[in-house]
């Protein structure tokens, strides 16, 4: 288990002062300038070294991706765009670094720019998130009044702007590009890669957008020194995390843990465990809607880590992990969310725009079981012809709560079709 | 919109426009046009919570943008209400993390409470309710947004007693109705308990 002092967010239950002298109390701001002295490729380095990988749901590469941008500052300026769109099923962490924790991020938007030769940062918050916006914008207010962002911010001789921009209410802006599209003024539609942010992003100009919690760790590692970042968790799945623990358990709670922690540790340390007990668990989500859901047997042993939970043929996505007591009714579970991602849709690419409506009428006669078995075979084919054909992730996100219900409750889906005909009869 | 009452015209009060021009002076020069979900926002917020046409275009005339743009932002975004609505926009998440810790009775109760389905206003004026996605909360489900705030870790009985009090006037505590401050464990707290100081 995480010892406190190798916590970075020392403050995500509010319990102190999230306002800048109580941030400045916990570490945040301390001798910023001499990181920013570190010159942008000692930055960009020391993030590679740490191995943070992105917390937004793909789990790339950070500093790989920061080292995209042109080295060079051309005719056109670069900008960091924060996704703060936090909108996937289960996923609330972004949400407690911007009211409890918002300093981390601004400091490390600052750094962040800087390390990219951005003179200004657009962080763009679900509209829904009213308070927090305010939360973020008062710390924002507050590190200008200070000189810590600014012109000359810390006194590093870089200007540098700092925006929050709200949504309006669209899960599809947390996709990059949807959410550069959206931050220009338009329909969040995502645009065609190539051309990638980095060459051509928000205005036309080299753009990298990272989730919350990339940027607000990025601070403490470059304090701490990346070695300490790398040393936890397992190789390729460093750091720390934070995890979001909702559904069937007794303590629903946001944990912030080391990386590669078992999923079943995470839930009785910190959640108080399954209600009813291990033995009554029936199923887990452990990365957020749209990665595939776990049957009690693999939640018994898998790490909550990318590599693990890829193995078996899940993902960590954000790390929002929603558990399912045995007196889950599983079908209607996944058709829910089926029922999300017809409403989320943007409705540009077909494959995305038929098909979420298709698999969520399907899904929703599976509930009934008024169906043939044969349409289980059906749907798993329809989901794969959605799953890689459309311009954004979206459709992925939308087959794979489904094959991961046929995958591993295939008798169940059965007996409800076996159910529904007997009672006809 | 068509069979919503349409005000002539629409214009922003000057504390209003004052906002408006705050946005704007965040986007680059030539860039105003970002401003338009912000402004679309004030332009709401100042007309009792919807959107009027009239609003949009005159929206659209202050950005110079074609009113078509401004249409299409308009209606992709949820948050844009293009019908009135109620004064406490009640909007219920229904999402599998919020459904698993018992939305359905959270929806029967404010149902009851107000006497209308989801889409319905009550006849007062009072209230709208609304079935939403995913809010953002899930380790305080089930919770609701009513206007700029979050009701959470809610059963039917505090999701009741928080409407009674808007219903006379009252200001209902926001958050958690268990006595959490935010996301830590109900139980006790797992974490953070080894340090020194502030936080």
């Amino acid at each position: 288990m995480l010892k406190d002092k190798d916590r970075i967010f020392t403050n995500i239950y509010g319990l102190g002062d999230a306002g800048l002298a109580g941030a400045q109390a916990r570490g945040d701001w301390s001798a910023t300038k001499d990181i920013l002295a570190k010159g942008r490729e000692q930055i960009i380095d020391e993030v590679k070294e740490s191995g943070l990988r992105g917390r937004g749901g793909a789990g790339f590469g950070t500093g790989l991706k920061w080292s995209f941008m042109p080295k060079e500052i051309g005719a056109r300026p670069h900008y960091l765009v924060v996704n703060a769109d936090e909108g996937e099923p289960g996923t609330c962490k972004d949400r407690e670094i911007m009211r409890f924790e918002p300093h981390k991020l601004v400091e490390g938007c600052l750094i962040a720019s800087f390390a990219m030769g951005a003179h200004a940062a657009y962080i763009y918050i679900r509209g829904e998130f009213f308070r927090e916006a305010e939360a973020l914008q008062s710390a924002i207010d507050e590190a200008y009044a200070a000189g810590l962002i600014g012109p000359d911010a810390c006194g590093s001789g870089w200007d540098f702007e700092c925006y929050v921009h709200r949504g309006m209410g669209a899960y599809i802006c947390g996709e990059e590009t949807a959410l550069i599209e959206s931050l220009e003024g338009k329909k969040g539609q995502p645009r065609l890669k190539p051309p990638f942010p980095a060459n051509a992003g928000l205005y036309g100009c080299p753009t990298t957008v990272n989730n919350v919690e990339s940027i607000a760790v990025a601070p403490t590692i470059l304090r701490r020194g990346h070695e300490w970042f790398a040393n936890l968790g397992r190789a390729n799945n460093t750091g720390t995390k934070l995890f979001n623990i909702s559904g069937h358990v007794n303590n629903p709670c946001t944990v912030e843990e080391e990386m590669s922690i078992p999923l079943k540790e995470l839930i009785e340390v910190h959640a108080g465990g399954v209600i009813g007990g291990w033995d009554n668990l029936k199923a887990i989500i452990p990365g957020g809607a749209s990665v595939p859901c776990l049957p009690r047997s693999i939640c018994d042993s898998v790490l909550m880590d990318f590599d693990s939970l890829r193995d078996v043929q899940s993902g960590l996505g954000t790390a929002a992990i929603m558990v399912m007591d045995q007196s889950t009714d599983i079908i209607a579970a996944i058709a829910r969310l089926s029922a999300f991602y017809t409403h989320e849709s943007c409705g540009q690419c077909t494959p995305c725009r038929e098909g979420t409506g298709w698999m969520s009428r399907m899904m929703a006669r599976l509930v009934s079981g008024e169906a043939s078995v044969a349409e289980i075979d059906t749907l798993e084919k329809v989901s794969r012809q959605i799953e890689g054909h459309t311009i954004c992730a979206l459709g992925d996100a939308a087959a794979w709560p489904i094959q991961g219900l046929i995958r591993h409750f295939r008798p169940e889906l059965e007996a409800r079709i076996e159910q529904a005909k007997s009672r006809a009869a | 919109m068509s069979d919503v009452t349409q005000p002539d015209t629409f214009e922003f009060t000057p504390q209003f426009r004052d906002a408006a021009d705050a946005f704007i002076a965040k986007y680059p020069k030539g860039r105003h046009e970002s401003a338009v979900m912000p402004l679309l926002d004030l332009a709401q917020r100042q007309h009792d919570g919807w959107l009027p046409r009239a609003a949009m275009d005159y929206v659209a005339a202050y950005l110079a943008m074609p009113p078509i743009r401004v249409y299409e932002v308009a209606t992709f975004y949820t948050m844009y209400n293009l019908a009135p609505v109620g004064r406490n926009h009640v909007q219920v998440c229904t999402n599998l993390p919020c459904w698993l810790r018992g939305s359905d009775a959270i929806v029967e109760a404010c149902k009851r409470t107000l006497g209308v389905e989801f889409g319905g206003t009550t006849e007062d004026g009072l209230f709208t309710l609304s079935e939403m996605e995913c809010l953002g909360a899930c380790v305080n489900a089930p919770m609701m947004q009513i206007n700029d705030d979050y009701y959470e870790d809610l059963d039917p009985t505090s999701a009741e007693s928080i409407l009674t009090e808007l219903r006379i006037g009252e200001t209902p505590k926001t958050g958690s109705q268990i006595g959490r401050k935010s996301c830590e464990p109900s139980s006790g707290l797992t974490s953070l308990t080894e340090l020194d100081g502030d936080g």
